[in-house]
C-alpha cells in the first residue's frame, strides 16, 4: 500500500546547512555551534517569535525544519508524525546535572518540560496551529517502514489531509533533521 | 533597592532567555505576565528557582508568587524583606 | 477507506499492587491503594506508589542485571508473549516516557536510550521484529495501543504485543517538584482539594489481532491542544477532538457509552480542562473514575494500565469508584464514580491527556 504516497516537499537540515527540495536555503560557517547556527538560522526566517530561545536545542532544530518546510504551504489538517534516536536524552543529561550535586540541587522546570521528546511536536504544533493527529516514535535509525505506513494510515483513514513527518535528532552538538510532506 | 531592581532584570532575563530585551528595557512597574513581557507558567516556575537560588527564599503556594511576580517592583521588594543570601 | 476491527485479546499488568492481572483486580475491588510515603533517591517522603524491594523480589529477570523498569515489563509481558506466536510479522509497541533514565545517575548515557531498552526486551521475548518505540508523554501508552492497530490494520503488521512502562525515579519527582506539581498527600481526582499528582510505576500489556475475540476497537484519535507544552488548554479542544474523532471512527454517539477511564491526574488544571471538555461534549452524566488514586500517575504506563482495568472491569462488570475523591471540585458538573457499582458495561471511553498539549481517545466495546 506504500506505493499511495508521495513525498510533496522536503527539508533537511546537517551540518549547518538547509535544504528545501534540493535548494540550499540556509548555511553557516560549520565550526559555530548548533545553538549559535539555529539563532542565524532563525533569524534568516525575520519572524517573531521569542518563544523560540526558550527552547532546547532539539525543539530548535524541529522548529527551524517545520518553519522551513511549511512555508507557503496549507496547514489545514496536517498531522505530525516525528522519530529520533536519542529522545531527549540531550536535555535530560542536563536535568540530571542539576540534581546530581545535592549541594547545590536546581532542578529547572524549563528544562525538565523538554526531557519528553514529543515536546518539539507539541512546538511545532503551538506555532503552526496544528490541533492534528501528533506522535513521537524513537528508534535506532529513521525507521522509514513504519513511519510511511503510519503516515499512509492517517491518510487513507481521513484522519489527516496531509502528513509532516519526519526524522529529527540531536545530542552533544550532533544533529540531524529529514522532514517530508506527505 | 535600584542596585537589586537592576540586578534583578538581569537574572529576569538570563534565566527566562528573554532575548533580544536588556534590562533598560524593562520599567520597573511594569507588568511581567500577562500582556508586558508576556511570560508564561513555566516562566513563573523558574522565578521561584531563581528566588530560592539566589535570595534563598522558598516560595511554595503559586498564588502567592503571582502578586509577587507582578513586576520588578514587587520582586524586589519582597527579596529585600526575605532574602537569606 | 474503512479497515477491519481490530481486538484487544490477552492483558496483563504489574504494579505494585500486584503481580498479575487478576491480583491487581483484588486489591482494587477491596478499595487499596499503592500510594505512600516512600524515599525517592535522596528525595525524602514523596507520596509514590512504588515497589518495596521485598515486593520487586517476585518480579522475574530477564537477563542479568536487569533494572527494576526491566523486570517489570518482562514479568508484565512475558505471559503474553508467551499465550500467542510471534511470527516474523508479529510488532512489539513499547510505550515508556522516560525508560531507564536512572542510568545517567552512572553515566550511563547509551544504555539510558530506549532503543536499547526496547531491543532489550525484544530479545528477551523472542520477537522476530524491530521493536517500536513510542515515546509521547502521558499519553503513550493509549497512543501506542492506537500505533499497533494502525499499523496493523493499514498491512504493516498481523498482530502485535503492546508493552508499556515507566517508575517512579528521582529524575521524574525532582522535575514534578520543580513544577510544584507533587502532591503533599495521595492524589485526589476531580476533589476540591487536590493539590497535584502522585507519581506510580507500573507495566502493563495487550495483545491485537485481526482475530475476533472479546474486546473490539471501535475508534481512536490522537489530537493536540497547539496551546502550551506543559499546561493543559483552557477549552479542552484536542481531547474534545480526540474524542469526537474516536466517535467518528467507531460511528456511534458518543453518549451511549457506559463509563469513561479519564486521566485525572489531580492537578488542578488537567482535571478542569478534562471536566471542560467532557461536559462540552455532553458526557456530563456519563460514569467516570481516574485511578490515579490507586496507581499514581505511571507515566507511559498509564494509559495502557487503566485500559488493562477498564477492561477487566467491564468483564466483571464492575464501575470501579475514584479513590481520593471526595467532593467534586472542578468548574462543570460531571460524575464521578464515588462507590463500586455494579451492572453489566458494554462500552469504554478512555482518555489520556499530557505534556506537548497531546490527547488520546479510544473506544472500546466488549462482545459479548
Amino acid at each position: 500500500m506504500l506505493e499511495k504516497i508521495t513525498i510533496q516537499k522536503s527539508c533537511t537540515i546537517e551540518q549547518h546547512r538547509i535544504v528545501v527540495d534540493d535548494m540550499l536555503v540556509w548555511s553557516s560557517a560549520t565550526d559555530m555551534p548548533f545553538s549559535d547556527f539555529a539563532k542565524d538560522a532563525f533569524h534568516h526566517l525575520d519572524i517573531d517569535y521569542p518563544k523560540f530561545y526558550k527552547m532546547d536545542a532539539l525543539s530548535k532544530l524541529a522548529f527551524l525544519a517545520a518553519e522551513y518546510i511549511l512555508r507557503g504551504e496549507d496547514k489545514d489538517e496536517l498531522a505530525l508524525v516525528l522519530a529520533n534516536k536519542s529522545g531527549s536524552l540531550d536535555t535530560d543529561i542536563k536535568h540530571q546535572e542539576s540534581i546530581q550535586d545535592t549541594e547545590n540541587y536546581y532542578p529547572r522546570p524549563a528544562t525538565f518540560v523538554y526531557t519528553l521528546a514529543n515536546i518539539c511536536a507539541g512546538e511545532i504544533s503551538i506555532r503552526h496551529g496544528l490541533q492534528t493527529e501528533n506522535a513521537f516514535f524513537i528508534a535506532e535509525e529513521f525507521p522509514e517502514e513504519t513511519i510511511f505506513a503510519y503516515a499512509d494510515y492517517l491518510l487513507q483513514s481521513n484522519k489527516a489531509k496531509r502528513v509532516l513527518c519526519g526524522w529529527v535528532e540531536y545530542f552533544q552538538e550532533d544533529y540531524r533533521a529529514l522532514f517530508y510532506i506527505f | 533597592m535600584t542596585a537589586l531592581k537592576e540586578e534583578l532584570k538581569r537574572q529576569i532575563i538570563e534565566v527566562l532567555n528573554l532575548e533580544d530585551i536588556t534590562p533598560a528595557d524593562i520599567q520597573d512597574e511594569e507588568v511581567l505576565f500577562g500582556e508586558g513581557l508576556g511570560l508564561d507558567s513555566i516562566d513563573a516556575l523558574e522565578l521561584i528557582v531563581l528566588m530560592d537560588k539566589t535570595y534563598g527564599i522558598k516560595l511554595s503556594d503559586p498564588k502567592k508568587g503571582r502578586d509577587i511576580f507582578q513586576s520588578v517592583e514587587t520582586m524586589a521588594a519582597y527579596i529585600s524583606e526575605n532574602r537569606t543570601k | 477507506m474503512t479497515f477491519d476491527p481490530i481486538y484487544i485479546h490477552g492483558m496483563n499488568c504489574v504494579t505494585p499492587l500486584g503481580m498479575d492481572l487478576l491480583s491487581n483486580w483484588t486489591q482494587l475491588l477491596m478499595g487499596n491503594g499503592g500510594i505512600i510515603r516512600h524515599d525517592v533517591g535522596r528525595i525524602k517522603n514523596s507520596y509514590v506508589a512504588k515497589f518495596i524491594s521485598e515486593e520487586a523480589a517476585g518480579l522475574l529477570t530477564p537477563v542479568q542485571d536487569s533494572t527494576l523498569l526491566e523486570r517489570m515489563l518482562f514479568t508484565a509481558a512475558k505471559p503474553i508473549a508467551s499465550k500467542y506466536v510471534l511470527t516474523p510479522r508479529t510488532a512489539l509497541v513499547l510505550s515508556t516516557t522516560k525508560g531507564n533514565v536512572s542510568l545517567l545517575q552512572d553515566g550511563r548515557m547509551a544504555d539510558a536510550q530506549l532503543n536499547v531498552l526496547a531491543n532489550k526486551m525484544a530479545e528477551a521475548l523472542g520477537f522476530q521484529t524491530q521493536p517500536i518505540v513510542v515515546s509521547h508523554a502521558c499519553v503513550s501508552g493509549l497512543l501506542a495501543l492506537s500505533v499497533a492497530k494502525r499499523l496493523i490494520q493499514i498491512g504493516q503488521y498481523d498482530d502485535a504485543v503492546v508493552l508499556a512502562g515507566d517508575v517512579v525515579s528521582e529524575f521524574v519527582v525532582s522535575g514534578f517538584q520543580a513544577f510544584q506539581a507533587m502532591s503533599p498527600f495521595p492524589c485526589k481526582p476531580f476533589d476540591k482539594d487536590r493539590a497535584g499528582v502522585s507519581l506510580g510505576e507500573a507495566a502493563a500489556c495487550v495483545y491485537v489481532s485481526k482475530e475476533k475475540g472479546e474486546f473490539k476497537i471501535l475508534g481512536e484519535a490522537a489530537i493536540n491542544d497547539a496551546n502550551h507544552i506543559s499546561g493543559p488548554s483552557r477549552t479542552g479542544e484536542g481531547l474534545v477532538q480526540s474524542v469526537l474523532r474516536a466517535g467518528r471512527e467507531a460511528s456511534i454517539d458518543i453518549k451511549d457509552i457506559d463509563f469513561i477511564s479519564a486521566h485525572g491526574t489531580a492537578t488542578l488544571y488537567n482535571d478542569e480542562m478534562e471536566a471542560v471538555a467532557f461536559h462540552r461534549l455532553g458526557l456530563q452524566d456519563v460514569p467516570i473514575h481516574s485511578l490515579k488514586g490507586y496507581y499514581g500517575h505511571t507515566l507511559g504506563a498509564s494509559g495502557l494500565l487503566e485500559t488493562v482495568i477498564a477492561l477487566k472491569a467491564m468483564q466483571e462488570e464492575v464501575l470501579l469508584p475514584t479513590l481520593g475523591f471526595e467532593e467534586l471540585g472542578v468548574s462543570q458538573p460531571v460524575n464521578i464514580i464515588r462507590e463500586a457499582g455494579y451492572r453489566p458495561l458494554t462500552r469504554l471511553l478512555k482518555t489520556a491527556s499530557g505534556f506537548g498539549g497531546s490527547n488520546a481517545a479510544m473506544l472500546v466495546e466488549r462482545c459479548g
